[in-house]
């Protein structure tokens, strides 16, 4: 059955909320999503009826904290599809699970000259760490290029593979929209010996998450893209490679011995959970997955290539030469982030006037400058759509885009 | 909300798409800062040259919004041929019209007043920015990269 936005929208308590004496147009869920009411309860019932540390008191309070944050590791474990639990690590976000790989594995098995593949497509997050790395123990950073569709361009993959100890790559750009072929990626970095990564930030919000069928080794993604809260994110990784890697940060409930002398580390995945963990931001990450699933990851992604198809449609027919839309064409190809440019007037100017509509968009380098740079622009406008959008927001969108004329054309 | 008109008045607009004092200069004798606003990408470079304490030529280059590229605009028509002090005055005059608490660290010289006796001109106009708290950043801009140009230009190499 095809979503319905309307109804949706009756989940999400902002959308009853008015921005500038108007509806609320809000179209930047790659950067966050909205919460709906489900999760905003579940994370108020942890503070009011169970408040607690986990793992460590044995009265009634803490079993029901302990669980219901266990519970939620369960339930990430099975929407991803990971065959255990264990490989579930909750970190703050994607970006500190992205830089859990690199400080660990990547400082326990990388050394000067070791190939690191990226894409010129990536997000921040997925090439400041391994700059980093470049940095303190000279790595090689290799770029796979894109094309002028803003698809990979994979012409010399296997060049840039060879050698390569770690393939990362997004499997959704965040600026782009484009749909990367992982399990092709995947298999070419294991033929090439390479470890596969994946930055599946702007993906498991949007389609069916399978890190088997991906045939990653990890899988980094943030809970506040996906219904649930802010603060949380999450690492997937082989069982035995988080055996193997060394432990992140230091302290409490990562530990099994502690002594003068040194420390031993608890078993995964609370070995790289040091400290008190986002407990009630589990515990809302656990609901968001439980929307999601009831809403349907398949019609999700139906509802969001039908979206995204009249946005390019509208978008392009309303302004024609006036618009230059980033990315593929095709709505199959991509996601719901469009990223645009609208008569050579700044983005950040462009986002304000669309503001005076409450309509919401972002407006920047996205955290992907490398990106920019290839696209050839300092900064572009960015529509990103979710489950609660529709038909109108696009509208509204297109409605108001034209406003920019009145300051910015002569 | 308040009105898009105050922030994008005409004589901004004006500055925008005629920038004012655009290119480089030679370095040295000029010196040259640049400046981002690391949330959008906005740039601005600034190519200054002294002469006995007095801003003798300034040129800027650079990318970015309306308010960050008109604002470096009209910096640049306002403080060409005032003296370094002026030029102080100004920037404290106009971060304080931006709503921003003076710095000690920004000019540390002393300087008499608070730079409310000194005229603005046309960059009253940039005023309807502060109703627009994100864009501040881009008003101030070019003026934190022309005073990190003068600090360079006063270090002794």
């Amino acid at each position: 059955m095809a979503l319905d936005p309307a109804a949706i929208r009756a989940d999400f308590p902002i959308t009853c909320r008015k921005v500038h004496g108007g509806r609320l147009v809000y179209l930047d869920s790659a950067a966050t999503s909205h919460k709906p009411r489900a999760v905003i309860d579940a994370i108020t019932d942890y503070y009011e009826r169970y408040n607690s540390n986990v793992h460590r008191g044995s009265y009634q309070l803490a079993v029901e904290a302990t669980e219901a944050m266990e519970l939620a590791r369960n339930k990430v474990a099975q929407f991803i599809g990971a065959s255990r639990d264990s490989e579930v690590i909750f970190a703050k976000n994607a970006t500190e699970a992205i830089n859990l790989v690199a400080r660990t594995w990547g400082r326990a098995n990388l050394g000067p000259g070791d190939p690191v593949v990226i894409t010129e497509l990536e997000h921040h997050a997925n090439i400041v760490p391994w700059h980093m790395l470049t940095a303190e123990q000279g790595i090689d950073l290799r770029w796979i290029p894109i094309d002028a569709n803003g698809h990979l361009d994979l012409t010399d993959l296997d060049r840039l593979l060879d050698g390569a100890r770690l393939l990362s790559v997004a499997a959704v750009s965040n600026v782009l929209g484009t749909i990367n072929p992982i399990r092709q990626l995947a298999d070419a970095a294991h033929e090439a010996g390479a470890l596969m990564m994946v930055d599946a930030s702007q993906y498991t919000p949007h389609l069916p998450t399978d890190v088997v069928e991906m045939g990653a080794d990890f899988v980094a993604f943030t809970g506040h893209k996906m219904c649930g809260p802010t603060g949380i994110g999450v690492l997937w990784a082989k069982s035995e490679l988080l055996e193997a890697m060394p432990p992140f940060l230091g302290g409490g409930e990562m530990i099994l011995n502690v002594t003068k002398e040194g420390f031993s580390t608890a078993a995964v995945p609370w070995k790289f959970e040091a400290g008190t963990p986002p407990i009630a931001e589990a515990v809302g990450l656990g609901a968001a997955v439980d929307y999601l699933n009831g809403l349907g990851m398949e019609q999700i992604r139906e509802h969001e290539v039908a979206l995204t198809g009249y946005a390019l449609r509208t978008l392009n027919q309303r302004y024609g030469d006036d618009i230059t839309i980033h990315g593929p064409t095709e709505p199959a190809e991509r996601g719901g982030v469009l990223s645009f440019e609208y008569k050579g007037i700044h983005p950040h100017d462009v986002a304000q006037v669309l503001d005076r509509s409450g309509v919401c968009v972002r407006a920047g380098h996205h955290c992907a400058k490398p990106l920019m740079r290839v696209l050839g622009c300092a900064a572009t406008s960015r529509a990103s759509m979710y489950v609660y959008n529709d038909e109108s927001d696009v509208d509204a969108l297109a409605d108001a885009l034209g406003d920019a004329d009145a300051f910015f054309i002569e | 909300m308040p009105d898009l008109e105050d922030l994008y008045r005409e004589i901004i607009l004006d500055h925008y798409r005629n920038p004012r004092n655009r290119g480089e200069l030679d370095t040295p004798p000029a010196v040259r800062a640049e400046g981002f606003n690391p949330l959008c990408g906005d740039e601005v470079i600034v190519y200054v040259r002294l002469a006995n304490g007095v801003i003798d030529d300034i040129k800027v280059g650079g990318q970015g919004c309306s308010i960050s590229q008109a604002s470096a605009s009209m910096m640049s028509a306002t403080v060409i041929g005032r003296t370094t002090e002026e030029l102080h005055r100004l920037n404290r005059a106009f971060k304080a019209m931006m709503s921003i608490e003076p710095d000690p660290a920004d000019d540390p010289a002393p300087i008499n007043g608070n730079g409310a006796d000194i005229k603005l001109g046309d960059l009253e106009a940039l005023k309807g920015v502060v109703k627009f708290p994100v864009r501040i950043k881009c008003a101030t801009l070019s003026w934190h990269t022309l005073t990190q140009a003068l600090d360079e230009a006063q270090t002794p190499a």
